[in-house]
């Protein structure tokens, strides 16, 4: 079982460029692990002080946004497309 | 692909950094989403009433607190939409005391959306970008047209499949590229934010977001300046993605620090379309966590089921003591006849949301009768007459002879000749 993941170019720095990697993860929470085993900085990154996927991340599994679909319950499916994408906004104040 | 300007520069709100002017969205450490920082201590003494009263009759009288590059001579005169004291849609909602900012009429093309689009290219033109573009539900598309056509850019417009022919009309009529993509306004935005990857593009809701958004301070400005240099007690925007109603404040509290206005603690009411409803749904769970939806609305212009700042919109309204509503499609469609009937302002599907929440908000005691509230209105009704459909008939056409016309009248008034025969005699 292998899922494609896709980066955009705003993590690619702590990635040496790659924007796409598989993985084997059978969740959210395991992709999580991957990436911290697999890219450390990347890690740090897109989580926070607490351990969790900062909130300003959307997670898109082909096409769809993961809350969608259960979250970090949903089980990725062998060759699902999963998209991290930065949500674009404007802050607070 | 940048500039330097001692006036503004980006800033991580999160982690305090600095990035200087260039098309960036996102905070590159912490990913946290920038935004624009004055040195409001140097406009003293420049943005003052004095030098806003003799400026010209457009949103570039505020010029001096918008991220306006040096050199760069905005000459459309964009915004400056009447603020209209609303007494008749009042006294049927039991209101004393409110206004109807009428972005309805704003220039070039009729949305609040030329105000954010005219500030987001002056920094495109800054930037070097030859094309911009944006994902859009309409509005931000005819305004990215309309004026990339004016200042010789080249534009790509990627909008959700099922907008309404107007607006696909009213972009593609300006020269613009326009991709109809098979999804929804999220799934366009998520391919925009993938193309600004990959393509030199400047798009104005993505890498020129920050910028673009400061556009809309000018709704703030203007409803202070109309009001006599003071703050209303209360304000009801619509909401899409949660920009605007946040942008309003940002201009109230720079009014504040300046000193062009007294402090006031202005309440914030966001409204939405119940079939689109994510922030008012968080609004009245008292949380910042917005939990996106898949649209169902004929307000197509705030069908946004994944708000970029809901969760800071949610918790700005909250923080300043107002609420959010969402109304039914049937309401909205009230909503665009009450205003029109009472106000002579025809506003699309989203003036339809702003008009009939105000109505909710009154009657449901959120606002009281005599405090000074603004309705926004931020679109043109000539955008969204199929919402309209099937409410008027197309009446039979009459001979051009009196006798026909009468007949005609008493029919539709149901009266009888003799009344009519009375009222022609005296």
């Amino acid at each position: 079982m292998s899922i494609k993941v896709t980066l955009p170019a705003a993590f690619t720095r702590h990635t040496d460029g790659r924007k796409h990697f598989d993985s084997a993860a059978q969740n959210l929470p395991g992709l999580l692990v991957d990436i911290d085993q697999t890219f450390p900085a990347l890690s740090t990154q897109i989580k926070g002080d607490d351990g969790k996927l900062r909130r300003f991340i959307n997670i898109y599994v082909n096409d769809e946004d993961i809350r969608f679909l259960g979250g970090e319950t949903y089980a990725f499916q062998d060759g699902d497309e999963v998209m991290l994408i930065p949500s674009i906004a404007g802050g607070r104040g | 692909m940048n500039y330097s300007c001692s006036r503004y520069e980006l800033k991580c709100n999160e982690c305090g950094k600095r990035y200087g002017n260039q098309p960036l969205s996102a905070c590159p450490d912490c990913l946290y989403p920038l935004e624009l920082a004055y040195d409001l201590d140097a406009a003293r003494g420049i943005f003052t009433k004095e030098n806003i009263a003799i400026g010209p009759a457009n949103i570039w009288r505020y010029i001096s607190l918008l991220p306006i590059p040096e050199g760069f001579q905005p000459d459309l005169p964009v915004g400056f939409t009447p603020l209209v004291r609303a007494t008749n849609l009042g006294k049927r909602i039991g209101a004393t005391n409110l206004y109807v900012k009428n972005d309805a009429v704003c220039f070039p093309t009729l949305s609040f959306k030329d105000r954010v689009v005219s500030v987001a290219l002056a920094n495109a033109r800054k930037f070097g970008f030859d094309t911009v573009g944006c994902s859009s539900t309409g509005n931000l598309a005819n305004a990215v047209a309309a004026q990339a056509a004016r200042l010789g850019l080249k534009a790509t417009i990627l909008v959700p499949t099922d907008l309404e022919p107007a607006k696909i009309l009213n972009t593609q009529v300006y020269g613009a590229r326009l991709v109809r993509i098979d999804g929804n306004y999220d799934h366009v935005n998520r391919l925009c934010t993938q193309i600004a990857d990959e393509y030199n593009w400047g798009f104005v809701n993505v890498n020129l977001r920050p910028y673009y958004a400061e556009g809309s301070k000018t709704v703030g400005f203007e409803i202070a300046e109309q009001l006599g240099w003071r703050l209303p007690d209360n304000v009801v925007v619509p909401m899409a993605g949660g920009s605007l109603i946040r942008k309003i404040r940002k201009a109230f509290n720079e009014l504040i620090y300046l000193g062009l206005v007294e402090d006031k603690p202005t309440r914030f009411f966001g409204a939405q379309a119940t079939g689109c409803s994510p922030i008012s749904t968080a609004v009245k769970q008292g949380t910042d966590e917005v939990i996106p939806q898949r649209p169902n609305t004929i307000a197509r212009s705030l069908a946004i089921g994944n708000p970029a700042d809901g969760p800071a919109a949610s918790r700005m309204i909250r923080d300043s003591g107002g609420w959010a509503e969402d109304v039914s499609d049937v309401e909205v469609v009230s909503g665009i006849q009450e205003l029109a009937e009472t106000e002579g302002i025809f506003t699309e599907t989203a003036g339809g949301v702003t008009t009939a929440v105000t109505a909710r908000l009154y009657a449901d005691g959120r606002i009281s009768r005599d405090q000074i509230t603004i309705s926004c209105i931020t679109g043109n009704g000539l955008k969204t007459t199929d919402a309209l459909a099937g409410h008027y008939q197309q009446e039979r056409a009459v001979r051009p002879r009196l006798a026909d016309f009468d007949a005609y009248i008493r029919e539709l008034d149901g009266t009888h000749e003799t009344e009519l025969a009375t009222a022609g005699a005296n």
